[in-house]
């Protein structure tokens, strides 16, 4: 009898083995961005390996220059490949919007489905680590502003590999953004299974069942959810915790028939508040299921500023559990 | 540096200003990394040691109300430009007390009153920004000058070039000072940048460029004297390429894989200010009690600012609305 270890690894481990899998499968696959090649592998060594697998003409080194990269990857997709670029971190997309808004999510529609953009961004994202204002954004946002753009955001290393497979064999511009702060932290590793994982986009995860109150999220602020369920429970409050896993497009009915049954819901992200994914989640459910709602939704995002250097402000900026557990408390008045 | 006297070298109190810049950058560099490296304080941090020698050069031709850009790895710039040392610390570390109540980090310090206008952590961005201080002095009138500094890798990106021409186009009172280390992040300029002088560029935008060794004090004060002078009488902007390597590879806790460990021997066995430092003694233009007469003050400074950062408190916690605009708008 055999017995397999279970294969318990880090998130960036993960998503490496997701390019891996999927430059095996197809290639078409290539990557491309700033210092991915070897000898670093990539600043956060996300990439490392894969020069010396496929080869620099497949693993992409590239000046520093975003909207080369961006713009590269465009024309590439269209011509009938499938590039991977990295843009080291999320506050950087500013330098290549143009690419993304008016090329990579309009091309398709602009053309009439004569010419399409299967590509993926991928980018690192997230406060909490000292980095200050201009490294510690995320943006999706924008991007679920872009119609034509696909945004997809892990909370745990199998989903990574899962939904990084699959977007990058989708027919369009997916925006992958990953949680910085997850990629080696043992305290966020998890079991991901072998080859060719896929997690479809669009298909959210109940992490938590609950019958009180919807809490939904992605990203790493699904573990902070998981936080405040356990801690309303001791409380005899009973929270249900839904990962979207991506936002565009999202698990809509996933999402309704949950708070049709908690009639309560709160949602959850670490981009700020104002305009974030969540005020257009709240809209939904509101515009939805208006009668069936016991109290009106609640939003928990990072406030409404430039995140701020200093410890003790950077962690204010942050949605909490407290502030994930106040929320709640807001719905059962 | 050469051991002979020069006869383009500045008077003896340019100098002992230079040598004296090169001193703080250094002794605060090496404060920053021990206490780093020992866990007194966390946090991210470019340093600059290598390439004090450039900021040294610039800055003594520099009036206070004259402007500076820097990016991320700016502690020289900061300090060349006249930055106090205990709000500088303090920025650091996050604290109230800093340039920017903290809130900006090394990333971002800011200090309007010494001209050290923008630091940016987005490669390139300061360029145009800079501009921008050019054209506002050119409007008034004034003859302030603007030296933005960035790295090799940042002549790569879209900003740097629509910024130079610009600059040439309306002739904008800015020297652009390209601090070529050799590398951008983990990759070498060689794998990223078509040309082998960032200077050459200079030429497709209509400006002067020119390439300096920016590890010598002499050649790298005489390179930016001109071009500061060039600006200031309204000549227009100039490129100087200055190139020097970063001893400490890009940021502390850097493996330094892709660096070639003979190459980074070589560099740190030539270091710039040791050299400086002997040099001028040997030139009599200082003699060994006053070179140490300099050091024990700097010593004292940096000392003075660690403690004041150290026992500085974090920024209150009613500042985290307040700056977003004039008013607080949640
Ligand atoms: C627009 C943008 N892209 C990428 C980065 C990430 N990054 C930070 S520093 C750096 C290297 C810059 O190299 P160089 O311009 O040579 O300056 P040096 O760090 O060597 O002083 C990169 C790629 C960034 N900060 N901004
Ligand atoms: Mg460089």
């Amino acid at each position: 009898m055999t017995t397999t270890e279970p294969r318990i690894m880090p998130m960036g481990m993960a998503i490496n083995e997701a390019m891996d899998v999927a430059m095996g499968l197809d290639e078409k696959v290539f990557l491309l961005g700033e210092d991915i090649a070897e000898p670093s592998g990539g600043v956060y060594k996300i990439t490392k390996g894969l020069s010396t697998k496929y080869g620099t003409q497949r693993v992409r080194k590239t000046p520093i220059s975003e909207a080369a990269i961006i713009g590269a990857a465009v024309g590439a997709a269209i011509a009938g490949y499938k590039p991977v670029a990295e843009i080291m971190i999320m506050d950087f997309i500013g330098v290549c919007l143009d690419q993304i808004t008016n090329h990579a999510a309009k091309i398709r529609y602009m053309s009439g489905g004569q010419t399409t953009v299967p590509m993926v961004i991928r980018t690192s994202a997230g406060a909490g680590r000292g980095f200050g204002a201009q490294h510690s954004e995320l943006l999706e946002a924008f991007a679920v502003h872009s119609p034509g753009m696909k945004v997809a955001i892990p909370s745990n290393p199998a989903d990574a590999k899962g939904l990084l497979i699959s977007s990058i064999f989708d027919a369009d511009p997916v925006l992958f953004v990953e949680p910085m702060l997850m990629y080696w932290d043992p305290a966020y590793a998890g079991e991901v299974p072998a080859g060719d994982h896929r997690v479809p986009l669009g298909k959210a995860n109940t992490v938590v069942e609950g019958k009180d109150v919807s809490i939904v999220s992605y990203g790493r602020q699904v573990h902070t959810c998981k936080q405040a369920a356990e801690a309303l429970a001791a409380e005899g409050i009973s929270a249900e915790v839904i990962d979207l896993r991506s936002i565009v497009p999202y698990d809509e009915a996933a999402v309704m028939a949950s708070v049709t049954k908690t009639k309560r819901a709160v949602v959850v992200h670490e981009a700020v508040t104002r305009c974030g994914f969540g005020a257009e989640l709240s809209s939904r459910i509101h515009e939805e299921l208006f009668g069936t709602l016991a109290a009106p939704v609640q939003r928990v995002g990072g406030k409404n500023i430039p995140i701020p250097y200093a410890s003790n402000l950077e962690k204010a900026f942050l949605p909490q559990v407290d502030d994930v557990v106040a929320a709640v408390k807001r719905t059962n008045k | 540096m050469a051991t002979t006297n020069r006869p383009d070298a500045p008077d003896r109190e340019t100098l002992l200003r230079m040598f004296e810049i090169q001193q703080k950058i250094k002794t605060a560099d090496e404060r920053f990394r021990s206490m780093l490296t020992s866990g007194q304080v966390q946090l991210i941090y470019y340093s600059p040691r290598g390439q004090e020698c450039i900021s040294a050069g610039y800055a003594v031709h520099l009036r206070p109300d004259d402007y500076v850009v820097t990016i991320y790895r700016g502690l020289h710039d900061h300090i060349a430009k006249g930055v106090p040392m205990r709000e500088l610390w303090a920025e650091f570390l996050g604290r109230g007390t800093g340039t920017c109540k903290g809130k900006g980090g090394p990333m971002h310090v800011t200090h309007p009153a010494s001209g050290l206008m923008v630091t940016t952590g987005i490669v390139g961005a300061g360029i145009p920004i800079a501009n921008g201080f050019g054209l506002a002095a050119q409007l008034s009138g004034t003859d302030q000058v603007t030296v933005v500094n960035f790295g090799d890798g940042a002549a790569n990106i879209g900003a740097f070039h629509e910024g130079l021409n610009m600059a040439a186009v309306w002739k904008l009172p800015v020297v652009f000072v390209c601090q070529n280390n050799l590398y951008g992040e983990h990759t070498p300029m060689a794998m990223s940048t078509g040309v082998e002088y960032i200077s050459e560029r200079a030429a497709s935008y209509g400006m002067p460029g020119v390439t300096v060794n920016g590890n010598d004090p002499v050649a790298m004060w005489k390179v930016a004297g001109e071009a500061v002078a060039r600006a200031r009488s309204g000549e227009g902007p100039t490129l100087i390429e200055a190139r020097t390597y970063r001893f400490w590879g890009h940021l502390m806790g850097d493996a330094m894989e892709y660096m070639p460990k003979e190459e980074r021997k070589a560099a740190m066995a030539a270091d710039p200010l040791p050299a400086f430092r002997a040099w001028l003694i040997e030139n009599g233009h200082a003699n060994e009690s006053q070179l140490a007469e300099i050091e024990d003050r700097i010593k004292a400074l940096v000392d003075d600012a660690v403690d004041f950062a150290t026992n500085s408190p974090e920024p209150p916690m009613d500042e985290l609305y307040t700056d977003v605009y004039e008013e607080i708008i949640k």
